[in-house]
């Protein structure tokens, strides 16, 4: 068999499965300690499907840096605006990530940044607005290197 | 890190009630205190951990950063503009120390 292009291609991507496989030996969080964090910064409330959507993509090659957004359908006045969005990562040592906080002077409850994610699993963001409302958005990102360090 | 370098995007003017986008990122490495060195040791934790951004004096924006953010911490958020004036951006090092950058914006 001659060695094309293809072939080396799909070798490359069995090796970095196997450096997946090998760094899954590190203690994560798992869904439980997210929810349990969720519900810490909901303040015990249950969160609810709502005018969250949370924008990361589906397949993340590099788990350095995987690019995410955040955005809240609200009035944004000063009776009624999005206090504050955290996001959660399910498979990473610690499921913090990061919490915006925003103002009735943000215009609008949307914000992006770049995070790191060990493995593939789930984000989940949670929005507490200032009438007592939490929302909840989840979403599955694979992840093909981890970006954790071993 | 002695060599944070911030760097900030704001559009120059504005009409008044515009939502505008702003733009930031900071040269820092982003310790997470979960790598070990070649010895085995864990590397000590030191990120940036705050960033809070006002307008006038009024808080806009800010956020509590964990060490799940990835190096060179990028942020986009919105504001609306009311008046002339200056944004000013501060962010918060593990060790203590504060950078600051400020950007005036003009009205249309």
């Amino acid at each position: 068999m001659k060695l094309s292009r293809r072939s080396v291609l799909s070798l490359s991507s069995g090796a970095a499965l196997a450096l997946v496989g090998f760094n899954s030996k590190q203690a994560f969080a798992n869904a439980e300690d997210t929810m349990k964090a969720v519900m810490e910064f909901a303040g015990g409330v249950e969160p609810a499907d709502g005018p969250l959507s949370l924008d990361a993509p589906e397949i993340a090659e590099n788990g350095n840096t995987v690019p995410v957004s955040v955005s809240v359908e609200s009035p944004m006045t000063e009776d009624d605006y999005v206090q504050s969005v955290a996001i959660f990562a399910e498979g990473n040592p610690s499921p913090d990530v990061i919490t915006f906080n925003f103002t009735p002077m943000s215009g609008e409850a949307s914000a992006t940044t770049r995070m790191r994610l060990a493995k593939t699993q789930n984000v989940v963001a949670v929005a507490k607005t200032s009438t007592g409302a939490v929302f909840m958005d989840k979403k599955e990102v694979k992840v093909t290197i981890g970006g954790c360090g071993g | 890190m002695a060599n944070a370098k911030p760097r900030v995007k704001v559009p120059k003017s504005a009409s008044a009630g515009d939502i505008i986008t702003i733009k930031t990122l900071i040269s820092h490495k982003m310790e997470s205190g979960q790598r070990k060195d070649k010895e085995g040791n864990v590397i000590p934790r030191s990120i940036i951990n705050k960033f809070e951004c006002s307008f006038n004096g009024q808080p806009v924006f800010s956020c509590d950063i964990d060490p799940a953010v990835s190096a060179n911490p990028y942020l986009e958020f919105t504001a609306k503009v009311t008046e002339a004036g200056t944004f000013t951006f501060k962010w918060t090092d593990d060790d203590g120390s504060i950078y600051e950058q400020s950007k005036d914006i003009a009205l249309k």
